[in-house]
């Protein structure tokens, strides 16, 4: 059986964009790039909780809006001389949709 | 024994079937072929070349009469099948005719997709499939006008068929970019930048409303935004669906097309299908080379032979002369994906590699496509590429090259490209100079004065001698605007001006960008260059912006918001503080806080508030008080002569007018004003970017204050005597600074570089020209962005889904 749950149309996340997706545990914030490749990730930056969702996103990076930290929205990892990973969580685009796992999403501990 | 065999469709792919059983067992089957066009077989996909004229009918038919004659194929061209019994095994003939067979192959093909807007049944709306369309379009010449729906590879061989026979052409496009499924940003600014210099007109992000006739026939396209375009032909080119209603209607399993295995078999073991009607794996096909390898199965199997069809890599061309791309494969972000991106602006050239694992795994390329074949040999082959990597981007030809070149887009601007704004200086005329023997900026200055102004233009000046003199000129290192780029600030602020850059894109390209998007550092600076240059040409991009500008609220340290309203001047009434107190009840703002701008702040909002405390406010007749902004943040004043025993002038009345003038407007830094009413200054005046001083003989004016990281007394520009143009002074200065700063350099910063008299001397001689530009901007951007964010953006606000319940199921 598959655990993929549909959130959302696809465009209803701005190109370069993020929305969130609340949950019990804290919000989830999907990205959308350019090319329309769709990635989740804890919407915390590890560095003083910054909201991810509201960042500049580039290329497959967001930049957290606080403090300038770029991170990889595919590994999640931080860029540069900054250290700190944020928890990335499966995420796909089925005929415009947007798909995420609900297992996952739903075996989150508290941020 | 002879079987027979019944084609349904003589396509490309039916069509490369049949020669491959002929070639074979020219005898195993007794073949008749039906066709619903009044022909056989052609290569459809030269029909672009016969409408630019480049070729003939008689040059693309691939099998003539003669040929099926020789090679025994009965042909009913012209007739349809009107059903299929496959009990019985037998076609029944639109003329009721019944033929029995042994093995039946559909090659029916695709249906283009026509958009159901209303009047798309108009007489002269088409689509662009067949030889009837390309004759169409073929009967248009100059005098006419057609319209192309669809911006991709189709739509574009269309309108360029259309317009090397001199029609008046506009594509409309549905999304931001042409041929976004094959290309990227980058690719596709170029592609449009060589269909618009063949003057066809390029409209993207736009939504068809309406098709507008006159007696039945096509009139013109009506626009989501109100704009008729005039056209006497209209042409749909979106897509086109597998054509699946005969095999469903006989009961075979379809999806988007009709199911086929391995062998090309569909769910009935004597039916086969190839072509653009099947589904194959998942997949449909819409270019030739897959159909053709499906032709060469399906042969083999008919001829009980083991063959299977295996899906490849795909490559596009387009085929419109003087527009060379190229893209293969998957060239998305992400998923551990490295990018590896080359421009040379000198020759419009764009490649654009994705790595994934040392392993090529797509390409686009623009403009020099030479090495297509190489590169998709690489991405077909799955080649590790770790050992050339470094100079993979350059082509096979090239590994061990040389580096990038960061004078290349300065090189590539042509001799009358101006590089002083000042003084009206072209390349050109810094190269007569350098060839004259000035060898250095001091030279170049005292020969041609460029660079002698604002000194803004000193860095393309100096790649100007770079570029001319090679290695004689050593440049000056001077700080990029990102890692994305060579250029400074003002060099891309030049290019922008100068080679009429009117988008992101375009700028990427030109200026030699080395990320296929740029970065939260460049692109906020790109986004305030473009539209305060080009206020109509360019739209805004939120995505571009900083949050706080995006969300029009400043974003606090645990992720809330807070609204500042407007209070024109530093005034409000009892009306509007009831409103924001209730607000602030309403929306549970924990702290409200009096700013040192005269304003009123409501701290701890939540974003998704946002909206719903706007529109209360809103309500009671405030607007946003851009606090968030780099533009015009507020004009504090004092009370002035309303009240006050030693004011000389309406301070208050002109602080007023000031902000309602200026509010909305974009600067490269925020911007704060103050408007004192004597020379006690009590509204701090001169410690602003801009500040007013009101003296009985009039108002004094003087810019470049600043009270914060560093402490700055502003600088007297001049004195005026009326209200009017103390205004209009300050829009000429706030213009000028709009037009020339460097991004997040406040007016004090941009004075140290330019120098006072320098701003002085163009605000005195070119205040009315200023002023205009000043207004057009303002026409654009004058308004109230939380009005427009709760009547259109509501819910983009708010969570995209809420799994609270979800989770607890």
């Amino acid at each position: 059986m598959s655990n993929w749950m549909d959130i959302a149309a696809l465009n209803d996340v701005p190109r370069r964009g993020a929305r969130v997706v609340r949950t019990a545990q804290g919000c989830v914030a999907v990205f959308r790039t350019a090319e329309d490749d769709v990635y989740a990730l804890d919407n915390s930056c590890p560095h003083k909780g910054g909201p991810l969702s509201e960042g500049i996103v580039h290329g497959a990076s967001v930049t957290c809006p606080l403090h300038n930290w770029v991170f990889s929205l595919d590994t999640g990892e931080a860029q540069g001389a900054d250290s700190g990973r944020v928890r990335t969580y499966p995420a796909r685009v089925e005929n415009g949709r947007i798909l995420l796992d609900k297992v996952v999403i739903a075996a989150r501990t508290p941020a | 024994m002879t079987q027979k065999l019944i084609i349904i469709g003589a396509g490309m792919a039916t069509g490369r079937a049949l020669e491959a059983l002929l070639d074979t067992a020219s005898d195993a089957y007794e073949v008749t072929l039906f066709n619903a066009e009044p022909r056989g077989n052609y290569n459809r996909i030269m029909l672009s070349p016969v409408l630019a004229g480049d070729k003939t009918y008689a040059e693309i038919e691939t099998h003539t009469l003669a040929w099926y004659e020789e090679n025994g194929v009965t042909c009913r061209f012209g007739e349809r099948i009107a059903s299929i019994d496959r009990e019985s095994k037998t076609v029944t003939a639109q003329n009721g005719d019944v033929l029995p067979y042994d093995k039946l192959m559909f090659g029916t093909g695709s249906t283009p997709f026509m958009i159901p807007l209303p009047g798309h049944d108009l007489e002269g709306v088409i689509a662009y499939r067949d030889l009837e369309d390309t004759e169409r379009m073929m009967g248009l010449g100059p005098g006419d006008k057609c319209v192309v729906i669809g911006g991709g590879l189709l739509g574009l061989e269309a309108a360029a068929g259309m317009a090397a026979r001199g029609v008046d052409v506009t594509v409309v496009h549905i999304m931001g970019h042409l041929m976004e499924r094959q290309l990227d940003e980058a690719a596709g600014y170029l592609l449009r930048k060589a269909l618009v210099d063949k003057g066809i007109k390029i409209r993207c992000s736009t939504n068809s409303k309406e098709i507008l006739g006159a007696e039945g026939r096509v009139r013109a396209l009506l626009l989501d935004d109100g704009t008729e375009l005039p056209c006497d032909l209209l042409v749909m080119a979106v897509g086109i669906r597998p054509n699946v209603a005969l095999a469903a209607e006989a009961g075979l399993a379809v999806g988007r097309g009709i199911h086929v295995d391995d062998r090309m078999v569909t769910s009935d073991a004597d039916i086969l299908a190839v072509g653009e009607c099947v589904e194959h794996d998942g997949a449909i096909f819409g270019l030739v080379a897959p159909l053709y390898d499906q032709a060469k199965v399906a042969a083999k199997t008919l001829l009980g032979e083991d063959a299977v069809f295996v899906q490849k890599e795909l490559s596009t061309k387009l085929k419109v002369t003087g527009c060379d791309l190229f893209s293969a494969g998957d060239f998305t972000d992400g998923e551990g994906r490295e990018d590896i991106v080359f421009r040379d602006p000198a020759r419009g050239i764009y490649r654009r590699l994705v790595v994934e694992n040392n392993i090529v795994i797509g390409a686009v390329m623009y403009g020099d496509t030479a090495d297509s074949n190489w590169f998709f040999g690489l991405i077909r082959d799955r080649t590790d590429i770790a050992g050339m990597r470094d100079t993979l981007i350059f082509g096979p030809a090239y590994q061990g090259g040389a580096p990038l070149d960061p004078l290349a887009a300065v090189a590539a601007l042509s001799r009358d490209a101006e590089i002083c704004g000042c003084n009206g200086i072209c390349k050109g005329r810094i190269e007569d100079a350098i060839a004259a023997g000035a060898g250095d900026l001091a030279a170049i200055k005292a020969t041609t004065k460029a660079s002698a102004s604002c000194g803004t233009c000193t860095g393309l000046v100096e790649q100007v001698l770079a570029a001319t003199l090679g290695e004689d000129f050593v440049l000056p290192a001077a700080a990029p605007i990102c890692g994305c780029s060579d250029m400074t600030h003002e060099d891309v602020r030049r290019m922008i001006k100068s080679q009429r850059l009117t988008s992101m894109p375009a700028v990427w390209q030109e200026c030699g960008w080395k990320t296929s998007c740029g970065c939260h550092v460049c692109r906020p600076a790109l986004n305030y260059y473009l539209l305060a240059d080009w206020p109509l040409e360019y739209q805004d991009d939120p995505q571009s912006r900083f949050i706080n500008e995006r969300k029009h609220a400043n974003i606090q340290k645990d992720g809330t918001f807070s609204v500042v309203p407007r209070m024109w001047g530093g005034i409000t009434t009892p009306h509007e503080l009831r409103a924001i107190a209730d607000a602030a009840d309403k929306f549970a703002v924990p702290t409200v806080k009096v700013t040192g701008g005269q304003r009123i702040d409501l701290l701890g909002v939540r974003g998704e508030d946002l909206p719903a405390i706007w529109a209360d406010l809103n309500a009671a007749g405030m607007v946003s008080g851009y606090a968030y902004s780099k533009g015009l943040r507020t004009v504090k004043t004092c009370v002035g002569t309303d009240h006050c025993r030693f004011g000389t002038q309406d301070s208050t009345g002109l602080g007023i007018k000031l902000e309602k003038t200026l509010h909305g407007a974009w600067t490269p830094h925020k911007l704060k004003l103050g408007v004192s009413g004597c020379p006690r200054n009590c509204a701090e005046a001169t410690c602003k970017d801009i500040g007013v001083i009101c003296v009985d003989s009039g108002y004094q004016i003087s810019i470049g204050g600043a009270a914060g990281m560093d402490v700055k007394e502003t600088e007297h520009l001049t004195q005026v005597a009326t209200e009017e143009e103390a205004i209009a002074v300050i829009k000429a200065v706030t213009q000028l600074y709009r037009e020339n700063a460097r991004y997040l350099d406040r007016i004090y910063k941009w004075m140290s570089k330019v120098g006072l008299d320098w701003i002085t001397e163009r605000v005195e001689t070119e205040q009315a020209a200023l002023i205009e530009r000043f207004e057009l901007s303002q026409s654009i951007y004058r308004h109230d962005p939380w009005a427009a964010h709760v009547a259109q953006k509501y819910d983009s606000y708010q969570p995209l889904a809420n799994l609270v319940l979800e989770a607890a199921e």
